[in-house]
């Protein structure tokens, strides 16, 4: 957008992370996606405060057989054919302003709010359980190189060759029928740790293989060597030396990962075997509205416009974070089905806007 | 070469092991996952479950159900535990779908993705190239089964315009195959055009500013010459690297479309076979699919060699 002959003219510069945040503020559009993001924040933080002050009502609170005034006139909340109120806007003083989800009568503008805390929740916590995976295995294999790489690089290739979907679903329909136990820690089978802990863990390979990459050639520079000649132990170099080098790589990794992984809750959600029924989230509200998607076709495109406008604002803004923190280097790393790039396809790039 | 070939092939198979022990695993392992139980239904007896535990084997140890398993895998004898049907007959019906979905989709990401990535790399900071890179990370945002359930609202619901899901055997009528699979087609292409194109896009700009593409343009190539011979040629390394990565995932069924069109491909198998905890054909279609995904890695690791010549096959760390 800007060229990048600004920077040269700039004041001195004062440490990578400075110049990095120079360089995102001059991007406009990844700002402009920034203050997206935060909208939807607000929005979903908002949640309890719209459902207790204005709609007065639960994300799970069923209104089926109700009537409300709108704009002085009894309407059913659900119609007897089953058919369910449609937006009523401010009309019933904020009650129903999206009208209600289906036969059960729940309030869609406080679900839709309720469900977004969810899949974000989701999507973050389980995007830090990948990266923290990730880093870790990512620093071990490529540092200790080895059996201990083989034994990790195998262990990840396995998890790869399964088709990712399958693997997230199986795993979600034992565990959500069953629940999980992991020592003294139960975890019942409606639990939203199910699905974090499964799509954390189904994402790990796609992030630690570039890591890995990364790390084995950062350890053959010269840094890593003086720090060695000081007498630094294997931890020091892994977490003292190597890991800061790779912070840079691992947030945009972070930011892109949260997109991928809310991408797989609603899928997972979807079909059932994510986040469960009564909770709300965006994915199951999309399954719910499908049931009316011919008469209702909002509670359908509704939540798919939240989770596409969220995963969209962090796609551009992870973009936009690879181009401040490191305008050279490429970080290739797709939040899709999450495939990078063959590696070593670090190049000059100066044309890039 | 020989010897990376044998390598690869070994470890092929050593992967598949692993991935069919996991699955089993995860259905035999978990709790509450009794198939016998939940073959006699809610409220059996426990003479009937006890029967049903002899009849299916449920009662030998684990490694012994799993040889006996995968042999029948691998014999065409496996049944399925819900309206024991032949998993692998269910399989072979489902490829033509299944693979007609995958191919097409292919064909169709793979000329826009081309097109779109081309034009915003020749156009990098341009209108053009801001338009077309914010349709495609709008391609790559989007829940590929909400995408789908619109279209067919729209499209087929509302307007009749293409008709309902199904799948319609090409040698039966060629027409009515293309026109119950141009949905299914579109709604897959889309979001890995966004994603090609992109990948094309940084890819090309890479490319256009190593030394020998100004070498080209300096002993005075036409710019036509300079971009297919020259950048064209090296870019696309990465998008067929990935193409076949992605076609190999697309072979093993895809859930979410297929089960939203009832494309009655393995894809479709597996979200049925999923819902009821089957594990027979949950085994059989994992397999597969993880074939499919192992092989494209291997054929990619050669078709790189032979692409980009400074690649050499025995040193590569994968």
């Amino acid at each position: 957008m800007v060229p990048d002959s600004i920077a040269a003219t700039g004041p001195a510069a004062s440490g990578p992370w400075r110049l990095a945040l120079r360089r995102l503020r001059r991007n406009r559009v990844a700002l402009a996606f920034l203050g997206l993001f935060v909208l939807i924040l607000a929005f979903v933080l908002a949640a309890p405060l719209w459902a207790n002050e204005v709609a007065g009502t639960g994300p799970n609170k069923t209104h089926t057989l109700e009537k409300i005034e709108v704009n002085g006139e009894q309407r059913d909340v659900v119609d007897p054919t089953g058919q369910p109120i449609g937006p009523v806007w401010l009309g019933a003083g904020g009650k129903f302003f999206l009208g209600a989800d289906g036969r059960l009568g729940r309030d869609e503008m406080v679900r839709l709010m309720y469900g977004g805390r969810t899949s974000l929740f989701v999507g973050l916590v389980s995007a830090l359980i990948t990266t923290v995976l990730a880093t870790l295995l990512g620093l071990l294999a490529g540092y200790y190189r080895g059996w201990t790489d083989t034994l990790i690089s195998r262990t990840l290739d396995v998890v790869w060759a399964f088709p990712v979907l399958l693997l997230a679903i199986a795993l979600g329909l034992v565990l959500a029928v069953g629940g999980l136990q992991i020592g003294p820690l139960h975890l019942s089978g409606g639990s939203i740790w199910i699905p974090i802990l499964i799509i954390g863990f189904v994402s790990t390979p796609y992030m630690a293989r570039p890591l890995r990459g990364e790390v084995l050639s950062l350890r053959e520079k010269e840094f890593v060597e003086a720090a060695v000649a000081q007498g630094a132990g294997s931890l020091r170099v892994m977490f003292g030396e190597l890991l800061p080098n790779l912070t840079s790589t691992i947030i945009v990794f972070f930011t892109l990962n949260i997109a991928a992984n809310m991408l797989i809750e609603s899928a997972l959600s979807f079909l059932g075997v994510g986040v469960q029924q009564p909770n709300a989230s965006w994915g199951t509200m999309i399954a719910v509205g499908l049931e009316l998607i011919t008469s209702s076709p909002l509670l359908t495109i509704l939540p798919g416009t939240m989770i596409l406008l969220t995963v969209l604002s962090l796609n551009v803004l992870g973009d936009g974070l690879r181009d401040a923190l490191d305008p050279r280097s490429k970080v290739r790393f797709e939040a899709h089905s999450g495939l990078s790039a063959p590696e070593g396809s670090e190049t000059i790039d100066g044309l890039a806007p | 070469m020989a010897r990376f070939l044998v390598r690869r092939l070994v470890g092929m198979v050593a992967v598949l092991f692993a991935v069919s022990v996991l699955t089993f695993l995860i259905f035999n392992v978990i709790p509450n996952s009794d198939p016998a139980q939940r073959m006699a239904g809610k409220n059996a007896t426990p003479q009937l479950v006890a029967s049903i535990t002899r009849e299916w084997g449920f009662d030998k140890s684990l490694p012994e159900q799993y040889v006996t398993m995968m042999r029948k895998v691998f014999t065409g004898d496996l049944i399925s535990y819900q309206g024991r049907e032949d998993v692998d007959e269910r399989i072979v019906e489902g490829i033509p779908a299944t693979f007609s979905l995958c191919f097409g989709a292919a064909a169709i990401w793979m000329f826009f993705g081309i097109l779109f990535g081309y034009l915003s790399a020749v156009r990098a900071g341009g209108w053009l190239d801001r338009t077309l890179t914010v349709l495609a990370v709008t391609g790559i945002s989007m829940p590929v089964f909400w995408l789908a359930a619109i279209f067919l609202n729209y499209l087929t619901y509302k307007t009749s315009i293409f008709p309902s899901g199904g799948y319609v055997e090409f040698g039966e009528d060629p027409i009515e195959w293309a026109s119950h699979l141009i949905l299914p087609w579109v709604t897959l292409a889309i979001l890995y055009i966004g994603f090609y194109s992109r990948v094309l896009r940084s890819s090309m700009l890479d490319v256009m500013n190593e030394d020998y593409v100004r070498t080209a343009r300096a002993k005075g190539l036409s710019e036509r010459r300079v971009m297919s011979r020259h950048v064209m040629r090296n870019s696309l390394i990465p998008i067929v690297t990935l193409f076949g990565l992605d076609v190999g995932v697309l072979l093993g069924g895809a859930i979410l479309i297929e089960a939203i069109f009832s494309l009655n491909g393995i894809g479709q198998y597996a979200y049925e076979a999923l819902k009821d905890a089957d594990l027979p054909p949950i085994m059989a279609i994992t397999l597969f699919g993880a074939f499919f995904i192992v092989l494209f890695n291997t054929l990619v690791d050669l078709a790189y060699a032979w692409l980009d010549p400074r690649v050499r096959l025995g040193a590569s760390p994968q």
